[in-house]
């Protein structure tokens, strides 16, 4: 049972590099912040995984909640600031 | 009650899967609207069954307390993923970003076209 969780986590770490080429390649700068996204939203889910195995899911049950509400604000204050800054450009 | 520990390991496999698949999805498919629908969806349900997976985990063993909190969890990133998916969709759709459609399959620059309007702003 404790081994099933270790293996999991070691999965979803290789899972977690692979929108970094998206982050690192992407041809748009919205490819990049929803590459970002990607990797926080996963994450969340190794936090909770590694809690699970420590045997501390109350405290990291916290962390994750804290990720998760960041995460949202700065995804949405990304989008809202590339919303403004082009439709200010496309006045012009 | 040890079938109700399989049943959470499938569900945990289950969404890892779905990771996986959201990930791949995020570096195979040819345009930003459908690299956002990779993860806007994939995502949101892979995320959603593997806490679902750790819920019934912590609810074999009585712990009430870290249920209800990773249900609050659930609920959160159900709502609040696609949202921040949308809203980036929505910028780039304002920008504006062109669609791919199959007609311009063959383009191959297509990408570099993007990359120049994008360093234009």
């Amino acid at each position: 049972m404790e081994k099933y969780f270790i293996y999991l986590s070691v999965i979803l770490t290789v899972i977690i590099f692979i929108p970094l080429y998206r982050v690192l390649m992407g041809p748009t700068l919205f490819d990049r912040v929803l590459g970002a996204g990607a990797i926080a939203t996963k994450t969340m889910v190794l936090i909770l995984v590694i809690g699970l195995v420590f045997n501390r899911l109350d405290m990291f049950i916290d962390i994750t909640m804290a990720y998760a509400i960041l995460n949202f604000i700065g995804n949405i204050a990304i989008a809202k600031y590339l919303a403004t800054r082009t439709r200010g450009y496309k006045k012009e | 009650m040890e079938l109700v520990l399989i049943l959470a390991d499938f569900i945990i496999s289950l969404g890892a899967f779905f990771l996986l698949v959201g990930s791949i999805g995020l570096i195979r498919l040819p345009d930003f609207y459908s690299r956002a629908h990779a993860q806007g969806k994939a995502d949101t349900l892979g995320v959603m069954l593997i806490i679902t997976g750790l819920l019934i985990t912590e609810l074999a063993q009585g712990l009430f307390i870290n249920s209800a909190k990773l249900l609050i969890i659930i609920a959160f990133v159900g709502l609040t993923n696609p949202t921040a998916t949308n809203a980036l969709v929505g910028a780039a759709f304002h920008f504006p970003l062109t669609p791919w459609f199959k007609k311009d399959q063959n383009k191959k620059n297509k990408d570099q076209n993007i990359n120049t309007k994008e360093e234009e702003v």
